[in-house]
């Protein structure tokens, strides 16, 4: 169990968690609930590996994914913007949604090889005792982009006008109409960016940390620990970006603790028992839960929190928000 | 002749609609999914055929339709009771392994002895563990939302993932059956009677594998429709549902409501999970249910949250389950599910406007 | 006088909504540099047509023109592309944001950095100018509501406008911050600026005025005249269209024995400051006690403590059982019925039917209630009765609450708080909303519960309302009760400078 390696892994995996949790948070500021994350990350895992299989790219791969994925954030737009239907139930439709597409489209893409996403190194920073290898050894791209967007999100949102925009389009949707700002159009803007990264996410997860198509088992659940995630980072990327990470880093301690003989001095009980690892595989959901009543609780504490108007479809005129 | 369309809010809805948009929404989604699966490279008629004949071809292949619908009953009606509060319980495929895992352990302990206790007895502790168990893996994320107002789509959603993992330990370490990754069968007394059993007395029932669990479904369907219509219960249930300050305002406690819910619906979706491995499977193993849990969200929504409708519907979708296990791709009854339930709300949209087509050369309005 | 094109003229303004015809062929002009006045009863229509002078809504026939030109607004954009702008009587601001934030909400600069520095400089020196000051970095939810007002004012200055639209705006303020308001507005329009603003309020209208337009049921009873010699009955008269009587009568009462005791109670609000500071008040058996204070003082608070709703420290009795603390079922069952001050909101569940909403506080009991299950027949019946008694309109009881009007939802709430025959009314801002019928309505009922017995808190904004239906008035302000009088002797200047802080000597 090595340090190094830990962190390795954990920004690999975290890096996933990281572009789905930032792009729900655009969803989230502007007021819309995306449930669907789950079910448009296992869309985009399947895009991406398939039109790479068929076009030979791996980025034309990554395109596909983030398509796809906003193409299905974009029927829930419409759904919830437009029709002002529930959001909690149109985010659950599509992840159905997006998990059948993913499973129907994707028959038969198990087992295939289709050119993946290479893995660079950063001359210089790689050699920074301990953490260099891990952050800027053999990682894809995309990892490293990730570490740039968690920053230039938080930036973008706080500090510009277009974010100045999103942030009073979730909380007082009815201010912002009443001098001109466009409701809907930012609602489908990050709804749509959102569904965008989402599929990104799962292009990640196909193409480059986990490669290969495993039906569901692709993402198993990831998507909604993203969701989880967003509430724990209080709607703000640089926390999704911590949290993702550390979450990633305990997934990896937890299947490295099945390795060694002896585990604190004690004989490991899963090197005796493989079949204690079911409890292991557990872990990463219990911790979801673990975060989420942390996170709740502290969005009860504090007066700012989550988008006041999060979730709720804006009519203009009508009383409320 | 250039047309325009208008569209105005409500003011009152017929009592048609809503029966037409769940029907519609069924037809669009069998248009669209027979599209896609022609896309795939399928034969949508030819299924849509197979379908036919799985609902109403045979009696014995009805049978395996109303086998497949009996935890969708149940399950439908533990979420109807749940969103009816507007409490989101995607957890019902969980409690419904956390059913199994507890009726399993009358058998498997076993709690009593098997061999000399009467039937009776047996499937009544199994049906009890089972809601038990059901009941506190509903109990568990609705005192995280009553207490610390946690999202239960999530905790339901990850409980789900936790309860598999914990069903798979017992089932694949200390009660595997030879190393197998499934228990032994279990003995016949702790098997609810089916049809089949009677084929000595009357022929027509060889063969057939409808269980009692049905029965189950049925009563749970009557309850919760009186629960509804006429109870105390029910219309604080409704009311926290439609407006949950307006509750507080009236002395209703919502946080106890919030726990009864959904450790209620966690019972019977539990019960579904005893039905299913004492009625069908006779053992416990990693696979018993192809999604029953989600299938049953949908169903309840389809039925829009009416107990007595939520039975044809579990019928309708037992019999895409049991064509499906034909029919490839796997995926395809999962995809049909999710337009179904997107055409759904989007087709909510029209119980709340009116839309007109105008023409705009006159300003004619029709209805 | 100003020039001869008028800054606003509105002709044959038709708007219309599901089932109500908003404004019936109305027709309004404004005059450069003067303040008109929209005057009407809630429901009238000023606020549907200002807001589609305002670009909020299209009319379905009619047409506006704006300095001589003829303006199709589609959005608000358009409309205050063309100098109009409007402060609404629910105030547009982001909560968490600062001043200069939302007064740079929707503008084209800053383009994409926010840079706020320079633009609170900005923001100070516009404020310079007419007099409106308020912290540029302050959150909005920092501010108290006048100081909110300003900066909704500012927004529209802001961006140019010449067409100043005022929804309501005393509504909100304390006496002595409408005399600033109305300073402001009188120097804006001297600068030029052309002011509407929208009222119900009759004494404002004729102090301040220069001309009136009055709005009765959609259609333009009154218009343009000038305010020179106008009377509150005149104006009365063509707001309603019959003569108004001014005060509900009140019959003389020997106050009974203490219903209600609240001493030294403290409460938080839901932003965790301090919302009742040591209140202490008591009420008799057939007496109404007043509330009389500027919204925000700890009204609501108070409100909430008493009927359960609210955490509080401190002591509150019904007939001598301690009620403080604990959740609402318990003021439920000690007799405290609860009139809300948002009847959709907290006092009914708009889905729900007229009969299932009547028995929100009576379904435990018998003959409705009976142990496990409700009695729908004669719930239906108990929901018949009250609708007949207390003349509630809608087609039956099937129907669900939400489709019933402001008044007759009002009447229902009512009716159902009544029938429980409670000890302790609490009747929070009861008639907000309601057009005159209903007003009367609801003031009679309260009236009528005085006479049999019951002790009623009343927490309104409307101060003539207080006068002509309380027995003593105490006077809120900052959580704290500054004073309270008898209402027959009570000095209108006295209740002002209590709400504004300070304290009367000798009082309760």
């Amino acid at each position: 169990m090595n340090f190094t390696i830990i962190l390795h892994a954990g920004i690999a995996t975290g890096t996933v968690l990281l572009f789905a949790a930032i792009g729900e948070i655009f969803t989230e500021r502007s007021g819309i609930l995306n449930l669907g994350v789950e079910g448009m990350m296992l869309l985009g895992a399947m895009a991406g590996f398939s039109a790479s299989l068929s076009t030979g790219n791996a980025w034309l791969g990554v395109l596909v994914a983030m398509f796809a994925g906003g193409m299905l954030s974009l029927a829930h737009g419409v759904v919830t913007i437009h029709f002002q239907a529930d959001q909690v139930v149109s985010g659950l439709s599509l992840t159905f949604l997006g998990t059948g597409l993913a499973l129907v489209l994707g028959e038969g893409l198990t087992g295939q090889n289709p050119p993946l996403l290479l893995d660079y190194n950063i001359p210089l920073l790689e050699s920074i005792p301990v953490i260099g290898p891990a952050l800027f050894q053999d990682h894809g791209i995309l990892v490293y982009v990730g570490y740039l967007i968690a920053p230039l999100a938080w930036f973008y949102i706080n500090k510009t006008r277009p974010g100045m925009h999103l942030r009073a389009v979730g909380q007082k949707p009815s201010a912002a109409d009443s001098v001109g700002v466009n409701v809907y159009g930012i609602r489908y803007l990050y709804t749509f960016v959102g569904g965008c990264l989402a599929g990104l996410a799962g292009a990640i997860i196909s193409l480059s940390v986990s490669p290969g198509w495993y039906s569901t088992q692709t993402t198993s659940g990831q998507g909604w620990i993203a969701v989880a995630l967003v509430i724990f980072a209080q709607w703000n990327p640089l926390r999704a970006a911590l949290g993702g990470y550390l979450f990633g880093m305990l997934r990896r301690l937890i299947l490295d603790l099945q390795g060694p003989r002896i585990l604190l001095g004690f004989a490991n009980p899963l090197y005796i028992n493989s079949n204690y690892s079911f409890f292991l595989i557990m872990m990463p959901y219990l911790l979801t839960i673990i975060a989420l009543i942390f996170g709740s609780r502290a969005v009860a504490k504090k007066r700012a929190g989550s988008p006041s108007a999060l979730g709720l479809p804006y009519v203009r005129g009508e009383r409320g928000k | 002749m250039a047309m325009r369309l208008k569209v105005e809010k409500r003011v009152d809805v017929p009592k048609w609609l809503p029966l037409a948009t769940s029907v519609g929404s069924v037809v669009l989604a069998f248009i669209l999914g027979g599209i896609i699966f022609k896309i795939v490279g399928g034969e949508p008629i030819k299924a849509a055929k197979y379908l036919f004949q799985a609902v109403f071809g045979s009696w014995a292949v009805f049978s395996d339709t109303m086998v497949k619908a009996t935890p969708l009953i149940l399950i439908g009606v533990a979420c109807a009771i749940a969103f009816k509060m507007r409490l989101w319980n995607i957890g019902a495929e969980g409690q419904f392994y956390a059913g199994a895992f507890g009726a399993s352990l009358v058998v498997l302990i076993p709690i009593v002895p098997l061999e000399s206790t009467p039937k009776f007895i047996v499937i009544g502790l199994m049906m009890l563990f089972g809601m038990i168990a059901g009941a506190i893996w509903g109990f568990i994320p609705g005192y995280l939302r009553a207490k610390y107002k946690v999202n239960e789509i999530i905790t339901t959603l990850m409980l789900n993932y936790i309860i598999i993992n914990w069903n798979n330990f017992w089932i694949f370490d200390k009660w595997s059956d030879r190393g197998f990754q499934m228990t032994a069968s279990f003995d016949r007394v702790a098997w609810l009677p089916r049809l089949a059993d009677y084929a000595k007395e009357f022929k027509a029932f060889s063969g057939v594998t409808l269980h009692l669990g049905v029965l189950f479904g049925i009563i749970a369907a009557i309850i919760v429709w009186w629960i509804f219509k006429y109870s105390r219960w029910g219309y604080e249930i409704k009311l926290i549902g439609d407006n949950p300050d307006a509750a507080h305002y009236a002395g209703i406690s919502i946080s106890k409501n919030i726990i009864l819910v959904m450790a209620f619906s966690g019972a019977l979706a539990g019960l579904a999970g005893m039905s299913e491995i004492s009625g069908v499977v006779h053992r416990l193993q990693e696979s018993i249910s192809p999604g029953y849990g989600f299938t049953g969200i949908i169903v309840a929504w389809l039925a829009k949250l009416n107990p007595f409708a939520i039975i044809p519907v579990s019928v309708l979708f037992a019999g895409l389950i049991v064509a499906g296990r034909e029919l490839q791709p796997a995926g395809l009854s999962f995809l049909l599910q999710g337009i179904i339930l997107f055409m759904l709300i989007s087709s909510d949209v029209f119980l709340r406007y009116k839309i007109h087509i105008l023409r705009t050369d006159e300003e004619k309005e029709t209805t | 006088m100003s020039s001869t094109v008028p800054a606003v003229e509105m002709k044959d303004i038709v708007i219309r909504f599901p089932g109500v015809l908003a404004n019936d062929h109305v027709n309004l002009t404004l005059r450069k540099g003067e303040i008109h006045a929209l005057l009407g009863e809630n429901g009238a229509g000023k606020s549907t047509l200002m807001n589609a002078l305002a670009g909020l809504y299209k009319p379905v026939s009619g047409t506006t023109e704006v300095n001589g030109e003829l303006v199709d607004f589609n959005s608000p954009k358009d409309a205050i592309a063309k100098g109009i702008g409007m402060v609404h009587q629910h105030f547009k601001l982001v909560p968490t944001h600062t001043v200069t934030e939302n007064i740079l909400l929707g503008m084209d600069e800053p383009r994409f950095f926010m840079r706020l520095k320079k633009y609170n400089k900005k923001i100070l020196e516009l404020e310079e100018l007419y007099g409106l000051y308020v912290d540029p970095e302050a959150k909005i939810w920092q501010l108290p509501v006048g100081a909110q007002q300003r900066v909704e004012i500012l927004k529209i200055l802001y961006r140019g406008a010449e067409i100043l639209i005022m929804d309501e705006p005393t509504a909100v303020l304390a006496p002595q911050e409408i005399d600033d308001l109305m300073a402001t507005m009188r120097s804006m329009a001297e600068q030029g600026k052309s002011i509407i603003f929208i009222s119900h309020k009759l004494h404002e209208v004729t102090a301040v005025a220069d001309r009136v337009t009055v709005l009765r049921k959609g259609k333009v009873t009154a218009q343009g005249q000038s305010t020179k010699g106008l009377t509150k009955r005149n104006l009365a008269q063509l707001m309603v269209g019959r003569d108004v009587v001014f005060s509900v009568k009140k019959e003389d009462r020997e106050a009974g024995p203490v219903v209600l005791t609240m001493k030294d109670v403290h409460a938080k609000n839901n932003k965790g400051l301090p919302a009742l500071r040591g209140v202490s008040l008591r009420i008799h058996k057939g007496e109404i006690l007043g509330i009389a204070g500027v919204g925000g003082n700890g009204q609501s608070e108070l409100a909430e403590v008493i009927t359960g709703l609210r955490e509080c420290e401190g002591l509150i009795e019904i007939n001598g059982e301690e009620i403080s603390n604990q959740p609402p079922i318990i003021a439920i069952e000690c007799g405290v019925s609860h009139i809300p001050e948002d009847r959709t909101a907290v006092g009914s569940a708009p889905s729900l039917s007229i009969t299932e909403n009547a028995i929100m506080k009576g379904y435990c009991q018998d003959p409705i209630g009976n142990g496990w299950s409700i009695n729908f027949a004669k719930a239906g019946e108990h929901a018949r009765n009250l609708k007949e008694k207390y003349n509630i309109l809608a087609p039956n009881v099937k129907t669900p609450a939400g489709k019933l009007s402001g008044g007759n939802l009002q009447k229902l709430i009512l009716a159902r708080e009544i029938s429980s025959a409670p000890r302790l009314i609490v009747a929070m801002q009861p008639t907000r909303g309601l057009d005159v019928g209903a007003i009367e309505a609801v003031q009679s009922l309260l009236l009528e519960q005085r006479q049999l017995g019951t002790a009623i808190l009343l927490i309104s904004e409307e101060l003539d309302e207080l006068l002509s239906l309380s027995d003593r008035i105490s006077v809120i302000s900052d959580g704290k009760i500054m004073g309270t009088v008898l209402a027959e002797d009570a000095d209108i200047d006295e209740i002002g400078m209590m709400m504004t802080g300070s304290s009367r000597e000798g009082s309760n």
